[in-house]
């Protein structure tokens, strides 16, 4: 497996590289579908040059990110485009593991439950075997590397890319730990929190990632070690986490906060922004209830509400879940709208910048248009994941109760999501 | 969510876009087509009225003292243009500062891409309190705009600028080629086919009518009787002429080089035709120094009129919220058809919502679904690259083409492109031999859903930034889309695609275009127009940006290649 996976990998490096080279580059890092305040490059230059003059960084409005970048970036400012060519190729490598380790796991379980007798007599075809599960970590590779949305991520140095890098090896992690300690109920819920906070706040704390390597390695339980992280007495931090939370910045992007912000009363806004945060987090208990068997279909479903909804998004977070489209291959025959959601969030993508050329650049349009595009790709991207996680259920249901459904009567029963 | 989630109303719908597709999008074509006829009818079409408080509400007494020493200087112009043959410009200097204005000159070159044997001399006056003449046309104002805004769009040379004046609000461009005018007409398309704020067009009108000018648009007066079925029939005429004109995406006069920049701008030509009332300067002159005071009472920019409006006539217009329903109706079609061909794909599971009753041949798992996707890879991959050559040869190899053939520059781009365009129709390619354990018969369907979601994206981006283009473009190219197909008629549909290509819809708009303005073509005629369009269309792209050719070499004619391809599917 290793060939094919280095072959991509070069593949990738040599497209990235290129329109590193191009006249695009420039181009494409001011894009605000590709960056967000939050992850912009020119504010990182800005906060380094800012600390090169001794002042602090965040003493303005301008830089919003964790200190982990400040210090990443000090020393390796001048190799900037390859930190972020190597972060892209460690987020598909940690997904290739991550995957592959998910499968072993996975037919573990299904062997388990056919030796228990738990499925339904007729559901052959619905069984996976391991023939068809052998590409899957490539495909997930690949699918991540030659996304377009994380090409342009890299060429953009949106430090959207290191985010992914680290929930990668955080789902890793998560994978590896429960696959040696068996407890991947507790831990993926406890995971997923930990996930939630930290995407929400738009970075990663700056001492997350040496802690959770060791906790694999040890086998230590990561409970103890989110309470530290979260506690940390890092006022620095607390500035990061207040910018992602209280939504100052309205630079029109992807998602649905500017538009609504850039009209409301300073008596009401407040308030919205609850509502709006909200609901990042409101679906995870209700999730974390029902998929409590099933922990990386339940941090995927949570990654992609996360990537829907946060006050910054970006394409760099809708590609992180589209990468794990390919393990959830076998829903396929179940999806019901996959061509039209397909179709919409292609034509969204074109025509973002579109509309925003005729908004700013021809003058012709205003900020309407282009919410209304925002509005429907993120219409897209629910009805998509609502559309993968009424074919997980399905599939399960079938699997307990066989496909071939009769109503009392004896006649042909139809599954019907109320 | 009931339409999309409840199994038993999906059927009815599967079962409805199956069963009535072809009805469905006849009718959806023709709801296209008769949608943008009937917008030069009253209720579509609305009265024009200003918008801007600041020009529409105040007094503006107009004086024009100068018009004979404008008739005098005009003389003298005329004179010493003749006398050096080209633009005076040490006299232009003298002259202006006798009067007043503070005078700066600017000198630019420019390495035309092939030599053009068409380019015209003007003078221009556009006035903020700016006056700028320039020399060699377009490309003067290019170049002035360029350095005034400090920005190197189109690889211009010139010498950086002395004098400026600030964020220019309003140009007004002002061609006239003799001493008395019978009527001014005016010109609103801009390069790519951007429109100037209807304000400043209601503001022309408003001096017209006080100052008693016979204005026209598209060299056509103003029907006055909108009730019986004359007037709309010429407003049909007008709104045609300008569809056609806003599709070229050429700037009808130097004010479509303005637009890209925010600058409301406008053109004026003075036409001296055979009628009767001759106007002299004067009042000209006194309908632009009207015009220029209310343009001073601006506080902001033009904002609070339309950008994006179609004209039947001076005072008539259509907004955009009901024109664009028409490209809507005709992209619906590419729609309906894309949603059958799917269905058709997976036509195990229509009208079973669930693998129940006979699990007859298997749904189309993804291993088989990759391999259809790799056999599509060649034929997009092929006839994007034939795009590709398309947009880059013809420039590139002109020299090596005028040393084997006996022809001007010009003429060797323009034969490249037609034989590079004309060399993709012998190209239908084979890629059955790929797959298939599947029916071969697949493969087709599903290149030409990939073609049908291609053509309906670049018209939806066409038609939203240039409606005109992408609406022409729909018209013809939508139903030869739809029909192509291996089986049937096969030279029937072949000629209806060769007649909707990219290149024959660009001939035929140019016959429609001069019997439009009542002065047809002869075939003759019409194919030399059409190949000095085609030349025309190339230089425009490499001197102004124009997109024109990129779109149509670059985006459409790949995408008719696959339809191409479609058709001669083994």
């Amino acid at each position: 497996m290793a060939a094919p996976l280095a072959l991509v990998l070069v593949v990738a490096v040599t497209v990235r590289a290129a329109l590193f080279r191009s006249s695009l580059a420039e181009f494409i890092s001011e894009r605000v579908e590709v960056v967000s305040p939050l992850s912009s490059w020119k504010r990182v230059v800005e906060g380094l040059s800012l600390l090169d003059l001794g002042v602090s960084p965040y003493s303005g409005a301008v830089f919003h990110e964790t200190p982990l970048i400040i210090y990443l970036f000090h020393f390796l400012i001048d190799y900037a485009e390859l930190v972020f060519m190597i972060t892209d190729a460690l987020t598909a490598i940690a997904l290739y593991f991550a995957i592959q380790d998910f499968n072993k796991v996975v037919f573990k379980k299904q062997k388990l439950l056919l030796e228990l007798d738990q499925y339904a007599p007729d559901v052959a075809e619905l069984i996976r075997t391991p023939m068809e599960m052998r590409y899957i970590p490539l495909k997930v590779a690949l699918f991540y590397l030659l996304n377009p949305y994380t090409i342009l991520s890299c060429v953009a140095k949106s430090t959207c890319a290191i985010n992914n890098t680290l929930i990668a090896f955080f789902i890793l992690t998560t994978i590896k730990a429960a696959v040696h300690t068996c407890e991947n109920e507790e831990q993926g819920l406890l995971d997923l929190f930990l996930g939630v906070c930290h995407d929400v706040c738009g970075k990663p704390s700056g001492n997350r990632l040496p802690l959770l390597l060791p906790s694999q390695l040890l086998g230590f339980h990561p409970r103890s070690l989110w309470l530290y992280c979260w506690v940390s007495p890092d006022f620095k931090l607390s500035c990061a986490v207040k910018e992602g939370l209280s939504v100052p910045d309205l630079t029109p992007n992807i998602g649905l906060f500017w538009y609504f912000f850039a009209e409301m009363f300073e008596h009401f806004s407040l308030f919205f922004v609850c509502v709006f945060q909200i609901n990042v987090f409101f679906y995870t208990i209700p999730l974390a209830i029902k998929l409590k068997e099933h922990p990386i279909f339940f941090m995927f479903i949570q990654i992609a509400i996360i990537a829907i909804f946060k006050s910054y998004p970006t394409v760099g977070d809708v590609a992180l879940y589209m990468a794990f489209f390919p393990v959830w291959n076998h829903l396929y025959r179940f999806l019901r709208n996959i061509f039209v959601l397909t179709c919409i969030i292609i034509v969204c993508s074109l025509l973002f910048p579109v509309l925003w050329h005729l908004w700013i650049y021809a003058g012709s349009a205003n900020s309407n248009f282009f919410y209304a595009i925002t509005l429907t790709f993120n219409v897209g991207q629910i009805l998509l994941i609502s559309d993968y996680f009424y074919a997980f259920l399905r599939r399960e249901y079938y699997l307990t109760h066989g496909l071939y459904l009769t109503a009392k009567d004896g006649t042909e029963a139809m599954l019907v999501l109320k | 969510m009931g339409l999309l989630s409840d199994p038993v109303r999906r059927r009815a719908l599967a079962r409805l876009v199956l069963r009535l597709n072809a009805p469905l999008c006849v009718l959806s074509y023709v709801a296209g087509i008769a949608w943008f006829l009937a917008l030069v009818f009253p209720p579509l079409t609305q009265r024009t009225y200003m918008s801007e408080n600041a020009m529409g509400s105040t007094m503006v007494e107009e004086q024009f003292a100068g018009g004979d020493r404008a008739r005098a200087f005009a003389r003298d112009f005329a004179a010493h243009r003749k006398k050096s043959g080209a633009l005076p410009v040490a006299w232009l200097e003298r002259t202006m500062r006798s009067v007043g204005l503070e005078v700066y000159t600017q000198s630019f070159s420019r390495k035309l891409p092939f030599p053009d044997e068409t380019h015209e001399r003007y003078i221009y006056w556009a006035k903020d309190i700016i006056f700028l003449v320039t020399e060699h046309d377009l490309l003067g104002t290019e170049a002035w705009l360029e350095a005034y805004h400090d920005v190197n769009v189109t690889g211009m040379q010139s010498s950086p600028l002395q004098g400026r004046a600030g964020a220019i609000q309003a140009a007004v461009a002002l061609e006239l080629s003799s001493d008395v005018v019978t009527s001014l007409d005016v010109a609103v398309e801009g390069l790519n086919g951007q429109l100037p704020n209807l304000d400043l067009l209601n503001l022309f009108q408003t001096f017209c009518q006080k100052g008693g000018l016979l204005c026209t648009l598209q060299g056509k007066l103003q029907p006055q009787d909108w009730t019986s079925l004359d007037g709309p029939l010429q407003g049909l005429q007008t709104l045609l002429l300008m569809v056609l004109r806003q599709a070229s995406g050429r700037p009808h006069g130097s004010h479509g080089l303005f637009l890209r920049y925010r600058v409301e701008a406008l053109t004026l030509r003075g036409i001296n035709s055979f009628r009767q009332y001759k106007y002299d300067l004067v009042a000209v002159g006194k309908a632009l120094e009207g015009m220029f005071r209310k343009l001073n009472h601006l506080l902001e920019r033009l904002h609070q009129s339309f950008f994006l409006y179609l004209l039947p006539a001076l005072s008539r217009f259509v907004s955009i919220g009901l024109y664009m329903p028409a490209a809507g109706f005709l992209l619906l079609v590419l729609g309906l058809k894309a949603l059958e061909l799917w269905m058709q794909l997976h036509e195990a599971e229509v009208g079973l919502e669930e693998p129940g009753g006979a699990p007859g041949p298997s749904v189309p798992l993804p291993p088989s679904q990759g391999v259809g996707l790799a056999s599509l890879v060649a034929p997009l991959l092929i006839s994007q690259a034939m795009g590709l050559a398309l947009y880059v040869l013809p420039v590139l190899g002109q020299h090596v083409a005028t040393q084997h053939f006996p022809v001007a520059e010009a003429e060797a781009v323009v034969l490249t492109l037609l034989a590079i365009y004309a060399a993709g129709l012998a190209l239908p390619h084979n890629t059955h031999r790929v797959v298939s354990t599947q029916a071969p018969d697949r493969g087709w369907m599903a290149l030409k859903l990939v073609a049908l979601i291609y053509l309906a994206l670049q018209l939806g981006c066409i038609a939203l930034t240039n409606f005109s283009l992408g609406f022409l473009l729909a018209t013809t190219m939508v139903p030869a889309a739809a029909l192509a197909k291996p089986h049937g008629p096969r030279t029937l549909y072949a000629a209806l695609l060769v007649l909707t290509s990219p290149a024959a819809t660009l001939l035929g708009s140019l016959f429609l275009w001069r019997e439009l303005q009542e002065a047809p073509l002869s075939l003759a005629e019409g194919w030399q127009l059409f190949l000095a369009a085609l030349a025309q269309g190339v230089l425009e792209h490499h001197t102004y940006g124009a997109l024109l050719f990129p779109l149509l070499s670059l985006g459409l004619y790949p995408c008719w290649l696959l339809f191409w391809n479609v058709l001669f599917w083994k």
